[in-house]
């Protein structure tokens, strides 16, 4: 089966690790993939804010090129990394088979511009791929360096799993708890799976935005994990980027790596780092490489 | 005697004397606006906004609650009675981070985040700003980006944004900037799709519907 593959804005940008990182794990377990020919942007939450019926169009007009683009093909699964990108997918769909007033404008529309619509596509996660798709019992079979004793908190964030999730349970999503232990890893439960990061307020109002990466990244720290994993761009870089400053507003030493489960997982199935985008980092992941290399595992 | 004087003598500070200043805080209901719950439940799907039992479930579950002037659950009850400008004027529409934590938890099956996403449309397209909040123009910028390109480039709109409202975040978030262009996870380059044309039409084709619908 082959998939087509929905970056999204972000993942060509500030979220480039995760493609890289994505498309390499991809290659390494033999998931045939292939880009969205001239995929526009899937509106994000902003354009929900200034214009529905257009943002509905926007999301659906990537669908219909998907649909086309596989034509003849029995299935259409669109993977969208970008959990922004996979909810407005989803809610596009959901609303539009809802609502068929809506649905003939927006098919007229793509019609204008000579595109079609049929609601055949699957939208997926890559999460949802992995687990259900391949399954835990391949994925440990490709595993080459496993994770032996790293301690791993998974990082769901919200539109992954919320509202509209078609394979996880919306309270305690498990899929990433499940793909690293399969890998290996120890997976340290906690109860800030699903907490919202911030989104877009950290670059708006950091006031807000700033407190609510720092108890997250505050509970893992004390759960101590070596290392978060997120299935989002924007968590990642909220995480990362911003932790010297949550240091400096909190008085704290965080220094906790936060990586994106794809490039965990490319870890530990021994493709090298350059690969996966690590050098992207704002810091080596030390804990993370100590393992890999079979070194002694110290609890700070 | 004057306010700042008054002020002295009590030995506050002049932004507290907005505290002397008599001001009636209830509205009458006659100077609500009814039509309000109407329109805001059109536009968010569903007419299920009525049916809130002010549990306050979805304030509970909001992690940033706290620092709205209203919490959702007065929200959606403002919205009800018809507040129109206090919900408008409200920071809490531009704080809501779109997490659905509320519409998942709200035991009436009520899409709090559809309607968050209503007054939003609703504030700009009134033009009430909030001069604290950047967020809508963020909204309208990122809006306009992907109008005409299809696509959002990052750089470019952070740099606007920020020269836009608040010129000290740019300074403060420079660094940041030069860390990622180092790493290469940002740059000033303006993203676009190739058949700009397309999206025109289509995005004129939605356009056209609306106007006849309202014809
Ligand atoms: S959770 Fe739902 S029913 Fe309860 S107060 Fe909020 S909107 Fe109303
Ligand atoms: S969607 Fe908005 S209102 Fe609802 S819980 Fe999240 S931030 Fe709060």
């Amino acid at each position: 089966m082959k998939y087509i593959y929905y970056p999204g804005c972000s993942l060509k940008s500030t979220g480039k690790l995760y493609e890289e990182s994505l498309l390499a794990v991809f290659r390494a377990l033999n998931i045939d993939y292939v880009e969205l020919n001239d995929w526009n942007c899937c509106g994000a939450t902003a354009y929900m804010a200034i214009d529905e019926d257009k943002a509905f169009v926007l999301a659906a007009r990537n669908l219909a090129l998907a649909e086309e683009q596989l034509k003849g093909e029995e299935e259409v699964n669109i993977v969208a990394p970008c959990s922004a990108c996979y909810m407005v997918l989803l809610k596009t769909q959901k609303y539009l088979k809802e609502n068929p007033a809506d649905m003939r404008k927006v098919q007229t529309a793509l019609y204008e511009s000579g595109l079609a619509y049929r609601g055949k596509a699957r939208i997926r996660h890559p999460l949802d791929v992995f687990i259900n798709d391949l399954g835990e019992k391949e994925i440990s079979k490709a595993i080459k360096k496993p994770l032996t004793g790293l301690r791993v908190v998974p990082y769901y964030g919200c539109q992954t799993v919320r509202p509209y999730s078609t394979f996880e349970d919306q309270r305690n999503p498990v899929s990433m708890d499940r793909l690293f232990k399969a890998a290996g890893a120890e997976i340290v439960d906690w109860t800030m799976k699903t907490r919202c990061c911030g989104a877009s307020l950290t670059g708006t109002i950091q006031e807000v935005a700033l407190p609510l990466s720092y108890v997250i990244l505050h509970e893992a720290k004390k759960r101590r994990a070596d290392v978060i994993t997120t299935a989002c761009s924007l968590c990642q870089f909220n995480l990362e980027c911003y932790q010297t400053d949550i240091d400096k507003k909190f008085k704290t030493d965080l220094k906790i790596d936060v990586l994106y489960f794809t490039q965990l997982l490319g870890l530990a199935l021994g493709i090298p780092p350059v690969e996966l985008g690590i050098q992207r980092l704002f810091s080596a992941p030390d804990n993370v490489f100590k393992i890999l290399e079979g070194g002694d595992h110290v609890y700070v | 005697m004057d306010r700042s004087k008054l002020a002295e003598s009590f030995a506050l500070d002049n932004t507290a004397t907005d505290i002397i200043e008599i001001k009636r805080r209830i509205k009458y209901e006659n100077e609500l606006d009814k039509g309000f719950r109407k329109k805001i439940a059109e536009s968010a799907h569903g007419e299920k906004l009525y049916g809130c039992i002010q549990c306050g479930t979805c304030s509970a579950a909001c992690p940033v609650s706290h620092y709205m002037d209203y919490t959702p659950r007065k929200i959606i009850q403002m919205v009800r009675e018809g507040f129109k400008t206090e919900v408008l004027n409200s920071s809490t529409v531009w704080l809501c981070a779109s997490c659905y934590a509320c519409t998942v938890e709200c035991p009436k099956g009520i899409k709090i985040t559809d309607v968050m996403y209503a007054l939003k449309r609703e504030a700009i397209s009134g033009g009430y700003k909030h001069k604290n909040f950047p967020a809508s123009v963020l909204a309208s910028n990122f809006f306009s980006q992907v109008l005409n390109n299809g696509r959002n480039s990052e750089g470019p709109l952070l740099l606007k944004i920020y020269l836009k409202t608040n010129p000290f975040m740019l300074f403060k978030n420079m660094m940041l900037g030069f860390k990622l262009w180092r790493r290469g996870r940002i740059s000033m380059k303006t993203e676009h799709i190739k058949d700009k044309k397309a999206l025109k039409k289509l995005l004129q084709s939605m356009d056209n519907m609306k106007e006849a619908a309202v014809i």
